[in-house]
């Protein structure tokens, strides 16, 4: 298995607001992906309170992914509610298609059995994806694209072995290969066996945007992805909050009550 | 229970009059709360029982609503979850309480139960109370269990998928049996369909008329508490236990502060983190269902693991794997035999002695880690603590009848443990 | 009971808990109230429709699905403009005053451009949608018919600006919905406004 040892130095920091109440429960509000245990990928960093980022993030998404992948459970008029983006602005910057109206879903153009004949995959909605596969996962998966001529679309993913999509972002971030080194692993059986450890990409082809610049455009996108995954996620907190302060109170109140009448009780 | 003063006349004026001299009204509620005189010495184990009620209430109303929107078939099961948490006004809420509430239910249930394992209260005369609730688990375990399968998404179908083949083991008639449960040759839409039918009509009805059952049944025989004594045996001369205490209104206010106790968590999950890390909601069940891909690893939600770790923990030999079944259903079984299975003179762990102590405690982590073990993939260290926590959950069980008999106890005190400064 | 049990205090904290339950109580049936108010979907599906009107031959009528309910367009000629302004004697509710419609219709054409004609195609008795009888005598009406729109159900009649007659189960004028004009060819039946 390919680990991450070269990625862990260039971890950002979690900027992650740990709720209130959460914290309370002992609970951490961040998900756990089952699907991908015992892989950690480095944090996306992402903020889905962050507005700026989460409209950049809406128009990347709406530029480079929603050509083949549709967010079907999304309405364009719920993004500009909830992202603060008038119907006209959406018109302007987001919808592509002029008969699309704003109270409709994001459909992807492709159509699905193109997709199927072009990709041998349809590329899959992503209304859901970052609660499925989780924001660190799709964060690693955008940044994982690499050169390897022995695949049909000449690339590789590193976290998605032989993914069918191809590095549709390479005009931002540029072109980079992977270097592996061979490692000692130990197996079941106390023997040994060399297998390629991930070390570093190496840019060799500059693409428009900086590192910098192409993680940015990462994060807001991943930010964005996380934002459609549950859209209430930000009133649903901040909401909590006052139904977490009410039941105190009346817990308060109970409390008394009760104390009152258990001093009949010797 | 039995009132001595069944004399006392029902009220005759107003609205309460006119309805009771039509309807037991008031002495439905003398017989359950102002006259069900209780120990007064509960302790903090004694609030799940009502919270048990109140989960079941939220999982009703929430169950009805979501089914306003809810289509059980293949083509929408799915869509319309998502319908429910984006589209539908407060539908995220709905779904989050019934999601959050299908766990706690089994968070209080777990401890309820584990109170009743302490404290004795399924000795005589409380066998049949015990049974019953017994039965209400596994009701509420099959409840559970369809309408895991009502999001279809991959977790949902591939869960069934596991859960319903482990009837294919069943000698002879195991094949057979596993289609007729599905109605088809694989978890499909007829199979969601019948699933959506139990979960919504069958079930609950059951539920409800299982929890009037146990809670009459208690009524009936009264109340246990953490001394194991029996109150009704002193009573002062209005026939009233010198232990007990009236339910209402001492219980009632008591329990209304439990309420929010555990309201406060309960909404903490539901509006901070509602999938719990995956726990309550498992990730891949976040993608639909897709027959031609398992997830890469399959797990059924936390309340269901201890069972599934014994099924995985026993290998399969005689070329059948259907021990691994006989365990887990004998894990559960060996549940309802708990009466006659404890030959202990006293109830209460607390005037049991050191042996039956530690085989109490090992049977709680034995619980605990075999719900981890059923979480993880079966590697590494796991399936070996599976096969040892198997072993020692089951000699709980099955030395209890030799170590409840020599382990040495203590004097019961007539009069229960009661410090008015702690209450 | 002992001497040190505050009774005022305890009734004040059990009437304190037991109104903070009910508040709560409401907190709760709130969502659930809610919850029946059309979804994001439903005012999706109902949001306005555009009408092409470029191909509408004066004297015809256009009818469109808007909100699960038929609407018409008609496009109407001077003949039937000028026939609604003849006797008005014979209508419930001439200058509609108890009928619905938005304010730029509430006028004898009960229309914002007189020769377009926006209505809610269903009969303001019980709900059926009234046939289109435009042809003044129409003897499967009556003899001295002046054109309109006819209720096979249960016989209203309403002239050519959806008025309703008198004698006739329907108590009001059909209703208009709102409606705008985006270009000269287009109309967007479900918003007053140019929004779409």
């Amino acid at each position: 298995m390919i680990r991450f040892a070269g990625w862990v130095k260039s971890r950002p920091v979690l900027v992650r607001a740990v709720a209130v109440a959460s914290l309370a429960c002992g609970l951490a509000s961040s998900s756990v992906v089952a699907a991908h245990e015992g892989e950690a990928y480095p944090s996306a960093g992402n903020d889905i309170h962050n507005m700026a980022s989460l409209q950049r993030g809406a128009r990347n998404f709406m530029s480079y992914c929603s050509g083949c992948h549709s967010a079907q459970y999304v309405r364009y008029n719920r993004i500009g509610a909830d992202l603060g983006i008038s119907d006209d602005d959406l018109r302007a910057t987001l919808i592509q298609d002029p008969d699309t109206k704003v109270a409709e879903t994001i459909r992807s153009a492709l159509p699905k059995e193109d997709a199927k004949r072009w990709f041998g995959n349809a590329p899959p909605d992503l209304s859901l994806i970052a609660r499925s596969r989780g924001a660190d996962y799709i964060s690693a998966f955008l940044k994982g694209f690499y050169l390897d001529p022995s695949r049909p679309n000449g690339v590789n993913n590193l976290v998605l072995k032989g993914a069918a999509m191809p590095h549709v972002l390479a005009s931002l971030q540029g072109v980079q290969t992977a270097e592996f080194k061979m490692v000692p692993v130990a197996m079941a059986d106390g023997s040994t066996v060399k297998q390629p450890e991930f070390e570093k990409f190496v840019l060799t082809t500059k693409g428009s945007m900086t590192p910098e610049q192409y993680d940015e455009f990462v994060r807001d996108t991943v930010n964005f992805l996380v934002y459609m995954g549950e859209p209430i996620q930000a009133k649903r907190e901040s909401l909590g909050i006052w139904v977490i302060l009410f039941l105190l109170v009346f817990t308060a109140l109970a409390y008394g009550t009760k104390k009152e009448y258990w001093k009949d009780v010797k | 229970m039995a009132n001595t003063d069944k004399t006392q006349a029902p009220p005759s004026g107003g609205l309460y009059g006119w309805i009771c001299a039509r309807f037991p009204l008031d002495s439905l509620v003398r017989d359950h709360l102002s006259e069900y005189y209780a120990p007064k010495n509960f302790n903090v184990w004694y609030y799940f029982g009502a919270l048990a009620i109140v989960v079941l209430m939220i999982q009703l109303l929430t169950g009805i609503f979501l089914t306003m929107n809810y289509k059980p078939s293949a083509q929408e099961a799915f869509s319309s979850v998502e319908y429910i948490m984006r589209d539908v006004q407060w539908g995220w809420l709905i779904r989050y309480m019934h999601s959050t509430g299908a766990s706690a239910f089994f968070i209080v249930v777990y401890l309820h139960m584990f109170r009743a394992l302490m404290y004795g209260s399924y000795r005589a005369p409380r066998e049949l109370l015990w049974i019953l609730g017994m039965v209400i688990y596994l009701a509420l375990m099959a409840e559970a269990f369809m309408g895991y399968l009502l999001p279809w998404g991959n977790m949902s179908f591939w869960g069934a998928q596991v859960i319903v083949n482990l009837f294919s083991t069943i000698p002879v008639v195991g094949d057979s049996l596993v289609e007729w449960i599905r109605g088809d040759y694989y978890i499909s839409d007829i199979t969601l369909n019948r699933f959506f039918a139990l979960h919504v009509i069958a079930l609950p009805l059951i539920l409800v008329f299982l929890v009037v059952a146990h809670i009459l049944a208690l009524h009936e025989v009264g109340s246990n508490n953490p001394d194991g004594i029996e109150i009704k045996k002193l009573k002062n001369e209005k026939g009233i236990p010198l232990d007990g205490i009236a339910f209402h209104p001492y219980y009632t206010v008591k329990d209304t502060f439990g309420l929010g106790v555990f309201l406060i968590v309960f909404c903490g999950i539901v509006f901070f983190a509602p999938t719990v890390g995956g726990l309550f909601l498992e990730a891949p069940n976040f993608d639909p269902a897709n027959p031609m891909q398992t997830p890469p690893h399959i797990a059924p939600v936390w309340y269901f693991t201890p069972f599934y770790a014994m099924l995985r923990a026993v290998p399969s030999f005689a070329g059948t794997q259907v021990w691994g079944v006989i365990v887990m259903f004998s894990a559960i079984a060996l549940l309802f035999f708990l009466p006659w299975l404890d030959k202990s003179p006293v109830k209460s762990i607390r005037y049991k002695g050191p042996i039956t102590k530690f085989m109490l405690g090992v049977f709680a982590v034995s619980f605990v880690v075999l719900a981890v073990c059923g979480m993880k993939p079966p590697q590494g260290i796991y399936p070996l603590l599976a096969r040892i926590f198997t072993v020692t959950y089951f000699l709980f069980f099955l030395l209890m009848p030799w170590y409840s008999r020599i382990d040495s106890t203590k004097t019961v005190p007539s009069r229960v443990t009661y410090n008015v400064d702690e209450h | 009971m002992s001497d040190d049990v505050d009774l005022g205090r305890r009734q004040l904290l059990q009437k304190a808990t037991a109104l903070t339950g009910a508040v709560g109580a409401v907190f709760v049936a709130t969502p659930f109230i809610s919850s029946w108010e059309p979804s994001a979907r439903a005012k999706a599906m109902g949001a306005p429709v555009e009408i092409d009107i470029a191909k509408l031959e004066p004297g015809a009528m256009l009818k469109v699905e808007w909100r699960g309910k038929p609407v018409w367009v008609v496009r109407r000629t001077p003949e039937m403009l000028a026939s609604l302004k003849a006797d008005t004697s014979l209508l419930a509710d001439p200058d509609s005053n108890a009928s619905v419609q938005p304010e730029y219709a509430k006028n004898t054409a009960r229309a914002s451009k007189e020769e377009y004609l926006v209505l809610l195609g269903v009969c303001t008795h019980l709900g059926c949608s009234p046939s289109a009888k435009f042809t003044p005598g129409d003897v499967t009406v009556q003899a001295d018919w002046p054109g309109g729109f006819y209720c096979p159900c249960h016989g209203s009649k309403f002239d050519l600006a959806g008025r309703v007659f008198k004698g006739v189960p329907a108590p009001l004028n059909l209703a208009v919905p709102p409606y705008s004009f985006a270009s000269a060819t287009k109309i967007v039946v479900g918003a007053d406004t140019k929004a779409a």
